[in-house]
């Protein structure tokens, strides 16, 4: 890979020829070993000062989602309310990072959420499948971004990128980034529909490539999301491309992570990864629901030393 | 700055005695003249324990007992009875794991993490595996009835203390053979526990002997005229000295010893994943590991990224407390092998070798070494030749699969290679040409109670684990 210098980058997405050859000539990702890491990464043990520390950090990246066909204003009202204060009987308890919704509940989002610095962002481009013209996807972005969106959750064309067409994957990507003009780019790669974890390397740097800001695993809406090797694999592509272009991008699992238990598995994964420079909000979050009430759980564990019951944190 | 707060393992799971006798015949007896002597804390040099040091008086009395148990008892009993008695073992090891897991840490410096989730569940696993063999010896491919070979002299090392007793007494005794071991000097204290479960199994008196002691006890045992097999993993020197020593006897002996290994790194190899296999490679046990991944052979093409990796990947290893649950490498088993390690390493820097180690603290008392890799290392230099047995990496590079296949078997040692590609043919082509008993492909440092285990040339002779390991305690 250091063959290839930051200069050259623009050409490998000349052509399709050219964006095979690079692709296929990143490094493997041996299957056993990377699940391996995963889990031994997984057997760290968070403790006092440090599960402290890691739980608000989690709290800070939370993107919370709902992307629900029954979504109706009152529903992200609602939700608006948890993000800017998700322990209303804590007030030292941080915000959350961003509220994630459909375009549709972009306003209602954007209208609950200012002043708050807390991000809105929408998914976009016929998600979650995808399967929509070009035209339509670009439109999607737009409107989203019109009604107040300041960060845009996209889809891959995982149809064209399993028929080998890497090149109309880019130039998808590359479009949505134009139609976003200045709101933030996720990128969601849809590794359960992807399978391999040398082409989740690949997506990623198609997704990097083409200037996602962020690359995200998950729509949480196919059987397989986030996963801690998935997440591994992502997170060796966003730390070998910054060590190629200089470039930072983020990273976001999404789908999945319901506990604190998890949520600090990977933030380990990222202290060991890809490093402290992406321990940070505006470079990883997680995209979820359930997960921030056991956050909050478990804040309080520490805080009072007992648990308190469910009926003790809000339902939104 | 994520740092992990301490999260040590709790010492109170373990209650270690203030000393111990020698393992006689079913029971704790003290030794003919009275010897003990100090067992440590590697980590911290404070004094866990003492244990007696057996004489030779005490070796006959061992040998006597497993002789007599052999004759009477063991040889005797059915193996479907023999098996009961080594599942029964193997749940114990299971049921005290986490007990004999604190136990090694603390005697052996090895982190909790490894003693946890490599060393113990690999101990049961023998265990159990070698229990299953027991009522199935005539269809092990060793004729129909293959007899025991009677009492067996068994000498292990200290970088595995528990896991290496398995791997000796589990199909020692489901071929029917009774043993005196003879644990390291610097890590008896599993072994003694492991005396106490075999009194909790209700193995009868005298099929299991612990003789605690150093290398003159080690000597007597396998010098006594009593044994009727030898079994030994340690130094060459050592090993080489066991088998002049019994030339011409009727002593029947295996040897696994030192290594050298070269773990190959092709420029199509996954190099993420490579790079893991480097560190558990070379760093895994703090590189006590007889077959560790000692020299590194890097294809010229992609040596710069497979260093700079391994560079980065090194300094997040986090050296320290064994019992901390988020330690990657603990102590240096003792002060001599700490002597050694700096002595060969400085000479890597004397001979011109390039040495690199991340920013690491290490603890004030105890025996530490920081993690090191020495680049520009050639096959010349004495640190890509001899065993240094210790967190310490040599660098070298080669050009063509021939060129590899050439500097890895260019040792006196043969013990394990690890093969890093992605082209499975590549992979056939190198097993089949590496002079090398454990061949790993794309990974490192991975064990099975189902795969034989054993060297080339000076590595020793003779196999363990696997259908294969029987064969060394069957008269065939």
């Amino acid at each position: 890979m250091t063959a290839t210098t930051a200069s050259d980058l623009s050409s490998v997405t000349s052509s399709d020829a050219a964006l095979r050859a690079f692709l296929h000539g990143l490094p493997g990702v041996d299957q056993v070993g990377a699940e391996q890491r995963a889990a031994m990464l997984g057997t760290r043990s968070i403790k006092t000062t440090a599960k402290a520390w890691a739980i608000d950090l989690a709290i800070r990246m939370v993107d919370l989602t709902t992307l629900e066909g029954a979504d109706t204003p009152g529903k992200v009202r609602a939700l608006c309310a948890k993000a800017r204060r998700p322990d209303p009987a804590d007030p030292t308890c941080p915000p959350v990072a961003a509220i994630c919704v459909y375009p549709a509940m972009v306003p209602v989002a954007t209208e609950a959420l200012a002043g708050s610095g807390i991000h809105t962002a929408s998914v976009a481009t016929a998600f979650p499948s995808g399967q929509a013209p070009l035209e339509i996807k670009l439109a999607d972005t737009k409107a989203a971004v019109a009604a107040g969106a300041d960060e845009i959750d996209m889809v891959i064309n995982r149809g064209a990128f399993l028929a080998g067409r890497y090149l109309e994957v880019f130039e998808e990507i590359a479009a949505v980034k134009q139609a976003c003009g200045p709101a933030h780019l996720k990128v969601i790669l849809e590794t359960g529909e992807l399978s391999t974890y040398d082409n989740v390397r690949r997506a990623s740097w198609i997704g990097m490539l083409a200037g996602g800001d962020f690359i995200k695993t998950s729509t949480g809406k196919v059987p397989v999301a986030a996963t801690l090797p998935v997440t591994l694999v992502m997170l060796e592509a966003v730390r070998d491309f910054r060590d190629l272009t200089g470039r930072q991008v983020g990273v976001k699992p999404a789908g999945g992570i319901r506990t604190t238990k998890d949520a600090i598995k990977y933030l380990v994964l990222v202290n060991e990864t890809a490093g402290d420079d992406w321990l940070d909000p505006d470079w990883f979050r997680f995209g979820a629901s359930t997960l921030l009430n056991d956050l909050l759980m478990q804040r309080t564990k520490l805080t009072t030393g007992v648990y308190a019951g469910p009926d003790y944190f809000t339902l939104d | 700055m994520f740092e992990y707060a301490p999260a040590p393992e709790s010492r109170a799971v373990v209650d270690i005695k203030p000393s111990y006798g020698l393992f006689v015949d079913g029971a704790f007896v003290d030794p003919a003249d009275g010897a003990y002597f100090k067992t440590i804390n590697p980590a911290s040099e404070e004094v866990l324990s003492e244990v007696a040091e057996a004489g030779p008086a005490d070796v006959d009395r061992a040998v006597a007992a497993a002789r007599k148990a052999y004759d009477k008892v063991w040889s005797r009993m059915p193996g479907r009875d023999r098996a009961k008695y080594l599942y029964r073992i193997a749940r114990i090891i299971q049921e005290r794991g986490r007990e004999l897991a604190v136990l090694e840490s603390l005697d052996n410096g090895k982190p909790i993490r490894e003693s946890r989730d490599v060393d113990i569940p690999l101990v049961a696993a023998h265990f159990f595996y070698y229990a299953g063999w027991a009522d199935k010896l005539a269809h092990a491919g060793f004729g129909p009835a293959p007899r025991p070979l009677g009492v067996a002299a068994q000498v292990i090392p200290w970088n595995f203390p528990l896991l290496m007793l398995a791997w000796k007494i589990a199909p020692a005794l489901a071929a029917g053979n009774t043993v005196v071991l003879k644990p390291a000097e610097t890590t008896p204290l599993t072994a003694l526990l492991f005396a106490e479960i075999c009194q909790q199994a209700d193995l009868p008196p005298g099929v299991v002997n612990i003789v605690t002691g150093a290398g003159e006890t080690g000597r007597a045992l396998v010098e006594h005229a009593g044994v009727d097999k030898i079994a030994f993993t340690g130094s060459t020197d050592v090993g080489k000295a066991i088998a002049r020593s019994v030339a011409g006897s009727r002593k029947k002996v295996t040897l696994e010893l030192g290594g050298k290994a070269a773990n190959v790194v092709f420029e199509d190899a996954p190099i993420d994943q490579a790079v893991e296999g480097i560190v558990n490679g070379i760093f895994f046990n703090q590189g006590h590991v007889c077959c560790a991944g000692s020299r590194l052979l890097v294809q010229e093409s992609v040596y710069e990224p497979v260093l700079a990796s391994l560079k980065r990947r090194m300094a997040r290893l986090r050296v320290g407390d064994p019992l901390d649950k988020n330690t990657d490498i603990g102590a240096i088993n003792s002060a001599a092998q700490l002597e050694r390690i700096r002595t060969l390493s400085d000479i890597g820097g004397e001979e011109g070798a390039e040495r690199w180690s991340p920013p690491c603290e290490l603890p004030e008392n105890g025996f530490w070494f920081a993690p090191t890799i020495f680049t520009g290392v050639t096959q010349a230099h004495r640190i890509a030749r001899e065993e240094i047995f210790g967190p310490v990496l040599s660098v070298l590079t080669f050009r063509t699969p021939a060129e590899a296949v050439e500097k890895a078997n260019n040792t006196p040692y043969g013990l394990s290679a690890g093969v890093w590609t992605d082209k499975g043919s590549r992979i056939l082509w190198m097993a089949d040409r590496l002079r090398a008993g454990v061949v790993w492909a794309n990974t490192f440092n991975k064990f099975d109670p189902t795969s034989p285990f054993g060297g080339y040339k000076e590595s020793g002779y003779g196999r363990e684990g696997g259908r294969h390991g029987l064969e060394a305690y069957l008269d065939v």
